[in-house]
């Protein structure tokens, strides 16, 4: 029997060409590690193309798992060991540099003995490079493996090498086989059993032939938990949340979110709407919201440039609404299945006028489920279009968190039909706070024609510029009565120090794991995330002067001063970071990267590094 | 779907409503505008029919026509340009209860709003929607619309428009799931009202194409038909529009059409003189995307708790946690 070697966060990689498994295999494994008790974290690793060329750079498709002893709150840094199915698509991810220097690669190794010269000369020659490079390549034959133990080849892999990763990390096979089941429950009784049979060979072979096994503790916690991405943990978001209809058109990355709501929406009486494009999801919601209770539309980055003039008739005649934007990298089509974080000023700023709306970022799994119910909540209180912004990452990424408890509150109250007394106007608005009730059609009394034109209290158009102030006087309000109600975002680390962090959206655990290793080592750095960001929740200000320096890690644009051009007068800063220092009047410096690919951990604990070694230079104008 | 029953709701009297009830603001259309005469058509079928005002929606988009939500003393959604179908869309999916008009323009429909106008008849749901078709832009003064028969001139075709008219009959009778189709003039307010009553029985989408005038910027646009009875067809059935006897006297170009003969309708749609008036197409037996969407369940907090309870079991793991 090996001897097992403890770890407390490891992080793996299974990847093919598309098609062959590995997403799986991946998803699998991560299922099995939360079962046992761990910590995951899973990133799917995604092609652009649906069918790219075997075989090649760009083409990997798989996905990457972070088990822990604790709870991963992110995808962490480089991978310490990788299953490859090619070694093109193996390259990629060397090339990208998301390979630890020396790590475990475990390869197909059928290509050594390929017909085609070529195939087989560039099999030969990256083995060689990557060991000469000192990272650690076994070869194994899984398809010939999989031939003689089970009579399949290609297709029956991806759970060999799931059975030779249980193995390597001490995880119960028996799991393996219950996940196996449910992942094709669907299917055959004879395909459960063809792949619980590669599964145990797979168990066997790395059993007898590998010499290094790890086992990783796992801490069962107290309560169960459920494992889910970011797009499915929205979609039970907007079933628990009580919403009825959902109104999209299909877009990358946001779509898988409306594909599982689709599924299941119908079973609680709600509706998944494709329109016929964008605009059409946006107003199809807003007439929906109109007529009953609020709706939500989901889309990513260009859909949510389309949906603009619509949002703007919602903010304009006060329609609840949730729009949802998981972003991808952009502008324009962009990077549609990479993770960017460019959309903030679009969703602040977006729609013409001055058409103020609440800006909500989810930054986990869990927050993806509760920021449909609180949206919801905001949108039917305040009369209120509510964006919640998520991104790529937090869409495909799966992470347990505890099992929600289904509360009654969560759910819209009925439609509101009751008479309107006489002489009520639709837009009463109240002079503190710029609320007024809202009179839903059905309504006896409450008849008016709503409108996008300015309009008065009784919803008559404004030809008056002066009635036409009042009104956005009072639209603006709303988000000062509903900053009142926010709390103060904690801070992580010490209340006071050298640095403190700001983040918001799907950087969270990355930023709170660098600090906290950060500080492990002594360094006074503190962070604190933002989950509203329209309005700016109270304390931000008096919590930021307690730091001597303030910092924002962000996925978006800004220019870097080294570049020759680039100085105070022009720099163009982060979202957050432009935003904190225009709100507060602090000097608020930005540090961030779109690389299409989550921030990591390590990255940021580089910045610490830099930021706390260095004095500061006094700002010239 | 809904949490609340309209069938439940006890009448204890039966309010008759008078036209008054159903007007709202004094219109603001000019003079011999032709919505005019639509608004009268549809304020006499909401008295006749007694529609219940808060139970009566009329959605618009951006132009002229699309002030008419705020001249009726209903629900009104006056939204934005070409949208006016989503939105009502997105009402009656909502609300099977509501009675939904759309009012929209020849440049919101047709030309801003196409695509919506294209899925609208796809998706056949309970609609009436009236097409205010004055075939030129009126609220931006005077630019040609998709419907401007070739050789307008406007401020944006000074030379005359290059391009032959759209046709809105023959598309929407060119799509899958076309169930109402019908035409009426502004100038026989009797058919027109005919119309848009039929319009408002059918159960679908029912597409009503008014041509009005335009006195500010296309005057004469209809002046030939008007003054020469016979270059206007009826289209006559004991299934479509039955004429009085008074207008059967001045318009004695009839044609009998069988509306549930959609091949015909086609061919009568591509006319344009003379104009064809009445009932196109008409079939009640296409299914209403609601009625295909909406559950009949009533949403209690407890069945949505179930929804959602089946759904987080698929995903939890180490369900004995659960039990200790």
């Amino acid at each position: 029997m090996k001897k097992a070697t403890i770890l407390s966060d490891t992080i793996v990689e299974i990847i093919s060409d598309s098609g062959e498994g590995a997403q799986r295999c991946g998803q699998s494994l991560g299922a099995i590690a939360a079962r046992m008790g761990n910590g995951i974290w899973t990133v799917e690793i995604i092609p652009a193309e649906i069918r790219p060329p075997a075989r090649s750079v760009a083409g990997a498709s798989g996905n990457r798992i972070r088990m822990g002893s604790g709870p991963i709150t992110n995808g962490g840094d480089q991978t310490d060991l990788v299953v490859a199915f090619n070694e093109q698509v193996l390259l990629g991810r060397v090339r990208a540099g998301e390979l630890k220097p020396g790590c475990i690669i475990l390869l197909e190794s059928l290509w050594r003995e390929h017909k085609d010269i070529n195939i087989k000369n560039s099999y030969i020659d990256t083995v060689e490079k990557l060991k000469s490079a000192g990272y650690k390549v076994h070869e194994i034959a899984m398809e010939r493996e999989c031939v003689a133990l089970a009579g399949s080849g290609a297709r029956g892999k991806n759970m060999f090498a799931l059975g030779m990763l249980c193995s390597i990390y001490s995880l119960e096979l028996q799991l393996g086989r219950e996940q196996i089941a449910l992942a094709f429950g669907k299917k055959d009784r004879k395909v459960v059993d063809a792949n619980v049979k590669l599964l145990d060979a797979g168990h066997a072979w790395a059993e007898a032939n590998l010499e290094f096994k790890y086992r990783i503790p796992a801490k069962r916690p107290s309560e169960p938990q459920v494992v889910i991405n970011g797009n499915t943990a929205l979609a039970l978001g907007v079933l628990a949340s009580g919403m009825e209809i959902c109104s999209m058109y299909p877009i990358t990355p946001a779509t898988s979110a409306s594909h599982y709501l689709s599924d299941v929406f119908e079973k609680v009486g709600g509706v998944v709407h494709q329109a016929e494009d964008e605009i059409a999801a946006c107003t199809f919601a807003i007439g929906a919201s109109y007529a009953g209770k609020c709706a939500v539309t989901i889309t990513s980055g260009p859909g949510y440039s389309l949906k603009q003039e619509a949002i703007g008739l919602a903010v304009m005649a006060e329609i609840p609404l949730v729009v949802v934007n998981v972003m991808r990298g952009g502008p324009s089509t962009g990077q549609p299945t990479k993770v960017e974080q460019g959309d903030l000023f679009a969703a602040m700023f977006g729609s013409h006028g001055d058409a103020p709306k609440v800006v909500m970022a989810a930054s986990t799994i869990e927050d993806c489920f509760y920021s449909m119910i609180t949206a919801r909540k905001i949108a039917e209180t305040f009369n209120m279009v509510v964006v919640v912004l998520t991104d790529a990452s937090l869409a495909t990424s799966q992470q347990p968190f505890p099992r929600p408890k289904f509360d009654p509150a969560w759910i819209a109250a009925p439609t509101d039909q009751s008479p309107v007394g006489e002489g009520a106007k639709p837009y009463d608005w109240e002079v503190a706070t710029g609320l007024a009730r809202r009179f839903i059609p059905g309504q006896p009394g409450g008849m008016h024609a709503l409108t996008g034109l300015a309009h008065d209290r009784a919803s008559h158009v404004a030809y008056d510029a002066q009635i036409n102030e009042e009104a956005i006087h009072f639209r603006s309000l709303k988000l000062a009565a509903l900053q009142k109600t926010l709390k103060t975002p904690p801070i992580h680390g010490d209340p006071k120090g050298e640095l403190l962090i700001v983040g918001w959206g799907s950087t969270k655990g990355a930023i709170e794991e660098a600090v906290d290793q950060a500080r492990a080592k002594g360094a006074k750095v503190s962070s604190m995330h933002l989950r509203f960001l329209q309005p700016l929740p109270p304390g931000i200000g008096e919590a930021m002067k307690r730091f001597k320096r303030v910092i924002t890690v962000e996925g978006n644009w800004s220019d870097r001063p080294q570049d020759e051009l680039i100085d105070e007068s022009n720099r163009r800063y982060s979202a957050l970071a432009m935003l904190l220092r225009a709100r507060y009047l602090v000097d608020v410096d930005c540090w961030s990267e779109v690389r299409g690919q989550p921030i990591q951990p390590a990255s940021i604990r580089k910045l610490i590094e830099e930021r706390l070694s260095v004095k500061r230079q006094p700002v010239t104008t | 779907m809904n949490d609340f029953t309209p069938a439940c709701l006890l009448r204890l009297h039966d309010e008759r409503y008078e036209l008054e009830d159903y007007q709202g603001g004094v219109p603001r259309w000019c003079t011999g505008c032709g919505d005019n005469a639509i608004l009268t058509a549809v304020q006499r079928l909401c008295r006749d029919e007694n529609l219940r005002p808060e139970k009566t929606v009329f959605v618009s988009g951006i132009g002229c026509s699309s002030r008419f939500p705020h001249y009726m003393k209903t629900y009104g959604f006056h939204g934005i340009h070409g949208r006016a179908l989503p939105v009502a869309e997105g009402i009656r999916m909502a609300r099977p209860d509501l009675n939904v008009f759309v009012n929209t323009g020849d440049g919101d429909c047709c030309s801003i709003g196409a695509a919506h106008w294209i899925h609208a008849v796809r998706y056949n749901m309970n609609l009436t929607v009236l097409l205010h078709d004055n075939q030129i832009y009126g609220l931006t003064k005077k630019q040609a619309s998709p419907t401007s028969p070739r050789g307008t001139k406007s401020n944006t075709t000074p030379r005359g428009s290059y391009l032959e008219a759209l046709h809105p009959l023959t598309v929407t009778l060119g799509i899958q799931n076309v169930s109402f189709v019908a035409q009426a003039v502004d100038w026989i307010p009797e058919v027109l009202y005919e119309i848009v009553k039929a319009a408002y029985h059918h159960k679908g989408l029912s597409f009503v194409r008014i041509l009005q005038r335009c006195p500010e910027w296309l005057p004469d646009a209809f002046e030939p038909w008007i003054k020469d009875p016979q270059r206007t067809q009826l289209l006559v059935h004991p299934d479509g529009v039955q004429p009085s006897e008074a207008v059967g006297r001045t318009y004695k170009n009839q044609l009998k059409h069988d509306p549930s003969d959609l091949n015909r309708a086609r061919e009568i749609a591509g006319g344009l003189d003379p104009i064809p008036v009445g009932i196109l197409y008409r079939n009640p037996s296409v299914p209403c995307y609601e009625d295909l969407r909406r559950s009949t369940k009533l949403r209690t907090p407890e069945y949505i708790r179930a929804g959602l309870e089946a759904e987080l079991d698929k995903f939890t793991v180490w369900p004995q946690a659960a039990e200790a």
